[in-house]
């Protein structure tokens, strides 16, 4: 038997080839590994039987898991957190959504200057957009606390839902609404039971976006916030010292809460596209 | 998520305008327009008043009356020079790199990622979950001196014994890069998952090959993306002191640091105020300048 075909490809040449084809699928994902190795950190950590310092691992351990509020002060931290949270995130998501509508739906004067209103605080460092703010509450002799918080949270986060729920307008089929026109439906009616269902999963995106935004917000809060205590202060207040496994527990708890909600809301969406 | 539309750009008017009585989109726009105007733009307006403020003789800390004196300006930027510019190098470099790294990434999503397009997206903005902080802690034990990098490098012939990652200008960039890489990947996928594939194969079958349909093609087109990218890195990368306070050194301070230190540590309200508007200002300037240069008003 002669088959000197054709010859086969050498192992390293065909391991070159396959490298360069999937180069850039290589790179994806080297640069995924970098975003998640902190993440996994956190994660690792909150097992660690910390002792003093959870800066250096010590041994395995569920009692964090268990006990999430044994640090001190760090679960009535949570607690301020999501009660800013929440609260801010109903009062951005209606301003919002509401200067959305008016933006996405109506023509009217002054639409250039409020698009250049809402686009500045987008545009403004953190750092700025608190300094003022407290500098107004000192020039008024208003204490920083709760309140001041909830009202600086509204103030960022409003920017981000307008831009998220203009765009959901602006992607819907103008036609739909005609077609309920036609069917003698009244505006109202059209609102209720056709634009608003099809603009509900740009608001609620736009919420969840003000929620994490709020949650997660350090800079603006350490200025206004007075002496009342957030989870993001928390970790800095306590960082000097080496933060505590509970804080893991709780940042970790976050992620996997929040991936849930995400998944859930990607097979809802999926689901209704087919059927 | 808001990154992906702002790269998008969607503000040219109305597609379909309701006809309304004239003054409803003033009723919806008044609350929120009245919460960013007393929230936002009198803040703005009370941080000018108190960068000309001075403390006058003998007066107790924390106390300042108007004079203004614009010198304040001035003394402030000499005093803070080398942390200005820092922050803005620093900024640059971080943005730079998340380009680099979010570039790819996000062409891999939007052009090769088939079926897993969502989950791929999901995980991108997944790393947001975990409170930023936390994450930026997990890097001083991941950068540290017993940490795996620097252990691992150690084992090489030619690397110092007392080479140290943290507290270095490398770790400050490395930690900015890292927290704004989101900001950069999604409004990049945005504009990439847009293009037409067909523009692309339209290119090769006119002779280009890979690199120049890229160049001439891919780019051009991902424009608007890489504008709200670098924008949406560059903007809090420089006003940040997270980053700078816990990876750096008091070599890396940034202006951030500097103005919240005036606000708290020293309670020196004028040259925190003076600092931020000069900050604002010129990352305004600098705004609008990229902006006209890379013809991308409708971003805005």
């Amino acid at each position: 038997m002669t088959t000197t075909a054709i010859p086969m490809p050498s192992l390293s040449h065909r391991a070159k080839r396959w490298i360069s084809r999937n180069l850039i699928r290589i790179y994806a994902g080297l640069a995924f590994i970098y975003l998640f190795i902190p993440v996994a950190y956190t994660f690792a950590f909150s097992f660690n039987d910390a002792g003093k310092s959870n800066l250096i691992w010590q041994g395995f351990t569920l009692d964090n898991w268990k006990n999430p509020c044994g640090a001190p002060q760090v679960c009535s931290a949570v607690v301020n957190s999501l009660q800013i949270g929440i609260l801010s995130t109903v009062a951005a998501t209606i301003l919002g959504t509401m200067i959305a509508f008016a933006l996405g739906r109506h023509k009217f004067k002054g639409r250039s200057t409020t698009n250049l209103l809402i686009f500045l605080p987008m545009a403004t460092p953190e750092v700025v957009l608190g300094a003022s703010l407290l500098a107004m509450f000192l020039n008024l002799r208003i204490s920083p606390g709760f309140w001041t918080i909830v009202i600086a949270h509204v103030m960022f986060c409003i920017s981000f839902v307008v831009v998220t729920v203009k765009a959901r307008i602006a992607s819907l089929d103008p036609r739909l609404e005609q077609a309920a026109m036609d069917l003698y439906a009244n505006e109202r009616e059209t609102f209720r039971y056709v634009t608003l269902p099809l603009v509900m999963p740009g608001i609620a995106g736009a919420a969840l976006l003000a929620f994490s935004l709020s949650f997660d917000d350090f800079i603006i809060t350490n200025f206004n916030s007075g002496i009342v205590s957030t989870f993001p202060k928390f970790v800095w207040v306590s960082s000097a010292r080496g933060i505590p496994p509970e804080a893991n527990v709780i940042g970790s708890a976050m992620f996997f809460i929040a991936l849930i909600i995400v998944i859930v809301g990607q097979v809802v969406s999926r689901q209704r596209k087919k059927s | 998520m808001a990154f992906l539309h702002t790269a998008t750009g969607t503000s040219s008017g109305p597609k379909s305008g309701i006809k309304s009585k004239s003054w409803t989109p003033y009723l919806l726009l008044a609350p929120g327009i009245i919460w960013l105007i007393t929230f936002f733009i009198f803040p703005i307006i009370s941080l000018a008043s108190t960068s000309t403020m001075v403390r006058p003789e003998g007066a107790q800390i924390g106390t300042y009356v108007q004079e203004l004196r614009f010198q304040n300006y001035i003394d402030a930027f000499q005093a803070n020079q080398e942390q200005y510019v820092r922050s803005f190098v620093y900024a640059a470099l971080a943005t730079i790199l998340a380009l680099a790294i979010a570039y790819p990434l996000a062409y891999m999503i939007a052009f090769k990622s088939g079926k897993y397009r969502n989950i791929l997206l999901v995980l991108v903005v997944a790393p947001f979950f975990t409170s930023f902080l936390l994450r930026t802690v997990a890097w001083t034990q991941i950068l540290g001196d017993e940490g795996p990098i620097v252990s691992t490098l150690k084992l090489l012939p030619f690397v110092d014994e007392s080479m140290r990652l943290t507290s270095t200008p490398f770790a400050v960039v490395s930690g900015l890069t890292y927290n704004f890489l989101p900001f950069m990947t999604l409004p990049l996928y945005a504009s990439l998952e847009r293009i037409d594939p067909r523009t692309l194969e339209a290119s090769g079958d006119l002779y280009a090959n890979a690199f120049t349909t890229f160049r001439k093609v891919t780019v051009p087109l991902s424009l608007p993306g890489v504008v709200a990218g670098t924008l949406l890195t560059f903007i809090p990368a420089a006003g940040d002191y997270i980053n700078a306070a816990i990876l750096g050194n008091p070599n890396t301070r940034m202006i951030g640091n500097v103005i919240e230190s005036r606000f708290f540590a020293v309670v020196d309200y004028p040259t925190a105020a003076a600092l931020s508007f000069t900050l604002m200002a010129t990352i305004l300037i600098l705004v609008t300048l990229y902006i006209r240069r890379t013809k991308t008003d409708e971003l805005v």
